[in-house]
């Protein structure tokens, strides 16, 4: 099948249709807004809804309609939005409903600007809203793969009942690159919990309420018991010259493109340099860094933020070797050479081949 | 008859889902208005047989359990949210009958947007909008329809206009709006009046059944516990004060209108789309299942990491795009990224393309091979990024002054004089990148004009840009 030139936030549209996503939802937002534009036109084509509602909490609750029918359902915003569907996507992983939220963060804190930044991890990744939940957080770096993995999204989603987010910078989401579009799914799975107006369904009920501390603690525990099974099962990630890399350089998104462009020009330099990409940024690839840090001798995280990522890899690391941090924050994306010449400040002597 | 005596099928039997000892009696406190105004929704279910079809969606407030009593399907919904979640269960299941339930916090105060636009949208749903004046749930706090003088916990004193402002006449504010098909204010004071309300849901749900569109029926209702009363002070202060302020009359009826034609276009989504069709909606095998081989490149410019510049109307993005597009038809990897939001509208553009024969790392260039300077702040900001020995293209009809540096290759092309001759100025960008091409063979030139075709629409400008992309092309090879 041929190939086409489009924007990762393009590429997100059409991985949703071609996931049987029939529902969007959204308001606007630079750098997400191409999303939503681009639903309009497409989603009517293909029988399905889009509508622009009245806010941000005004489209998680729609999405949240929609998926509570069984509907393949989404939405998508940037960083201030996101932080207005908190509630909306805590009542959703309660209710356990399957929906996708696609997240083109920009800078912040408050309005911040619309330059890329990564400073939603923390609020993607460890919760954000209230209560005892965890998402799925996929982290694309290419419009090949904001289409791959929104796809991957949606089937993730209705495997384990849960919110599943797409978690991208502006750079990724304005970023063309050509991108081999997939067939679409042909079946969508039955599910048999929903609600949608017939009587097969008319016993069930989608809630998040258990008024009983009991019935709310094993609930509660049952959500655990999926988080485990996902974090056994769904880890992602990439390594890019791993094997005999005496510093392990560590980023996603946008940043991990660089960072293969810092290996590269390293490994040139006589550095040996490697590569681990978290793709699925929870679950997060910890055992594999536990893994690797057996073997190497450091570990380098670049992040477009204050330092959020960095955590879970010195939690994977367990003070076993040194794990530096850079960041660049308010929309500056850092170049391959500033990265490079960053590295080389800690270098260890092991790490010249 | 016999539905006076028992419960309606509607209504579960037993409430087996609600904790507790007695699964007959409801949650409700004795003389709550809820209770009377559920018996009523699930009667008129009952009547219309459309038990199965029913969506029930509860809100946050003493009608939170709404699904320990209704016997059909049940969304639980965040705080004031639920027009917004009718919305999205309505859009999906057009067939359904969505009935919304919201109290006057939930409704008035915190999701008074949600409820607005969803009228305004003329949603076919129906909502049933219990005023009791306060927050039951949360303790008798103060709620937008709290009457002036009305003592809650947070009211100490009484509600007082110059504080809290006036109690908000939600039926009337929604009364002004284009789309909503029905607006009544009824009461549950004694048996006249619910029969009133009850003849008010039945036409609120009628609609919905019918595809008119939006039904709003408030239900004035009492709270003995949130107001401090017996169940029968609160009858006599419901039927007194309450609709002294809260007037009972319907304030909209689109008697006899034609079915909302808004609802008909909801109802028109679900239509099937085969795969084929969804292949050709997303772009699949659309413009270019065609190939094109690659040209043997001029030295030096293999993989190029290329900066194009100029102001914004220049079609810099474009040019960067047609660069992009015509790689990937000639199998090279390729990356396009462009400099987005204020930076643009300062009246500067650029983009970033690189085209390289491996997987493409970082998108971003800044040690470049290749400036495409089409205006003089590009070659200010950006001369000193290209590499040694790298390309610097100049649009010299804009650019007065000459490239500073001599360790670096300069093409002076006039891109706006050429263009300008042809008769459209704005084809320079096509002139570059025929200049581009000229110098560079990267690409062929059948590669760019298939991205033409793929890129612009209509004949008379594709010719004019391919004659653009001639002229330069042949400006450098002179
Ligand atoms: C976001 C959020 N804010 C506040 C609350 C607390 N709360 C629960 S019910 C309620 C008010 C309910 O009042 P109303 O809608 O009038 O319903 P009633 O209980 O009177 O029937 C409030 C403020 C909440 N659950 N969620
Ligand atoms: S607090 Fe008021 S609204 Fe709530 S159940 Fe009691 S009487 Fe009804």
């Amino acid at each position: 099948m041929s190939r086409v030139l489009i924007k990762g936030n393009e590429a997100v549209v059409r991985g949703a249709i071609l996931a049987g996503c029939r529902a969007f939802y959204g308001y606007p937002i630079t750098p997400a807004s191409e999303i939503a534009e681009t639903a309009a036109v497409l989603f009517p084509q293909v029988g399905g809804t889009f509508l622009q509602a009245e806010s941000e909490i005004g489209a998680i609750n729609m999405v949240y309609g929609a998926a509570a029918t069984g509907e393949r359902a989404m939405t998508a915003s940037s960083s201030p939005g996101i932080s207005l569907k908190l509630e909306g996507i805590s009542y959703a992983a309660g209710s356990e409903l399957p929906m996708v939220i696609v997240d083109i963060m920009r800078g912040g804190p408050g309005l911040g600007n619309i330059a890329p930044e990564q400073s939603d991890y923390n609020q993607m990744v460890k919760g954000g809203g209230h209560g005892n939940y965890k998402l799925i957080v996929l982290a694309p770096n290419s419009a090949q793969e904001m289409c791959d993995l929104t796809m991957r999204a949606f089937e993730l989603a209705d495997r384990y009942r849960t919110p599943v987010i797409v978690l991208a910078d502006g750079f990724v989401g304005q970023m063309m690159e050509p991108v081999q579009l997939p067939e679409p799914v042909a079946e969508l799975p039955s599910k048999d919990w929903c609600v949608n107006g017939t009587a097969a369904t008319r016993d069930n009920l989608i809630s998040s309420i258990y008024m009983d501390p009991d019935e709310l603690e094993e609930h509660n525990a049952k959500l655990q018991r999926k988080y485990d099974k996902i974090e056994q099962r769904e880890i992602l990630w990439e390594e890019i010259e791993t094997e005999d890399a005496e510093i392990i350089l560590v980023g996603y998104g946008i940043v991990s493109r660089i960072l293969q462009s810092v290996v590269e020009e390293g490994r040139k330099r006589g550095l040996a340099l490697g590569l681990l990409r978290p793709i699925s940024l929870c679950p997060f690839p910890a055992p594999r860094i536990a893994e690797l840090a057996e073997t190497t001798e450091m570990f380098f995280a670049v992040e477009m933020s204050n330092g959020q990522m960095v955590h879970d890899i010195r939690l994977a690391v367990r003070h076993k070797r040194p794990v530096e941090f850079y960041g660049r924050m308010g929309g500056s994306v850092p170049t391959t050479q500033e990265i490079l010449a960053k590295v080389q400040e800690h270098l260890p002597e092991k790490a010249r081949i | 008859m016999k539905k006076v005596l028992e419960k309606p099928d509607s209504f579960y039997d037993e409430f087996v889902r609600k904790p507790g000892a007695n699964p007959h009696s409801t949650h409700y406190c004795p003389g709550c208005g809820h209770g009377v105004v559920h018996k009523l929704i699930a009667e008129t279910m009952d009547d219309f047989e459309i038990q199965d079809r029913t969506v029930f969606v509860s809100p946050v407030g003493c009608a939170v359990f709404g699904y320990y009593y209704f016997h059909c399907g049940n969304i639980q919904v965040p705080h004031g949210r639920a027009p917004a979640v009718a919305t999205g269960i309505k859009r999906a299941l057009p067939d359904s009958v969505v009935i919304s339930y919201q109290g006057d916090g939930d409704l008035a105060a915190i999701g008074g947007n949600n409820i607005l636009q969803a009228a305004n949208r003329g949603e076919n749903i129906t909502v049933i909008f219990v005023n009791n004046a306060i927050y039951g749930m949360t303790g008798s706090q103060m709620a937008p329809t709290t009457l002036l003088g009305q003592k809650t916990t947070t009211t100490p004193e009484g509600r007082s206009a110059a504080n809290e402002g006036y109690p908000l006449r939600v039926s009337e504010l929604l009364a002004t709006l284009e789309a909503p098909v029905y607006i009544e204010r009824v009461a549950i004071t004694d048996a006249k009046h619910v029969m009133k309300a009850r003849k008010a849901i039945r036409k609120g749900i009628q609609n919905q059944m019918e595809g008119r569109g939006f039904s709003f029926v408030e239900i004035l209702s009492s709270c003995p516990t949130g107001w401090k009363m017996t169940p029968s002070e609160a009858k006599e202060w419901l039927g007194g004060s309450m609709i002294d302020y809260f007037p009972l009359s319907v304030l909209k009826n689109k008697n006899g209108v034609h079915p909302d034609p808004d609802g008909a276009r909801k109802q028109s989504n679900g239509h099937y789309v085969s795969r084929s069709e969804i292949l050709k909606i997303v772009g699949a095998g659309s413009s270019a299942d065609r190939r094109f081989a690659q040209p043997t490149v001029s030295s030096g410019f293999d993989n190029p990491r290329i900066k194009v510049s100029g102001f914004g109307g220049q079609g810099i993005l474009l040019l960067g795009q047609l660069l992009a597009q015509g790689a990937m038809l000639s199998d090279y990897f390729a990356t396009w990224l462009p400099s987005y939001g204020p930076e643009m509208r300062g009246g500067t553009a650029n983009c970033h393309v690189i085209i390289s024969n491996e997987r493409i790392g970082s998108p971003l260039v800044t040690d470049t091979d290749v400036l495409m300077a089409m205006n003089l702040p590009s070659l200010d900001k950006f001369e000193k990024d290209v590499r040694t020995d790298g390309l610097i293209l100049v649009n010299s009809s804009l650019i007065e002054r000459r490239v500073a540096r001599d360790d670096v290759c300069s093409v002076y092309v006039p891109a706006t004089e050429l263009a300008d001759k042809l008769g459209e100025p704005k084809t320079a960008n096509m002139v570059m990148l025929g200049a581009f091409v000229a110098c560079s063979k990267l690409l062929s030139e059948e590669s760019i004009l298939a991205s033409l075709q793929a890129k612009v629409k209509r004949t008379e400008f594709l010719e004019l840009n391919r004659s653009a992309f001639n002229a330069g092309f042949e400006s450098v090879c002179q």
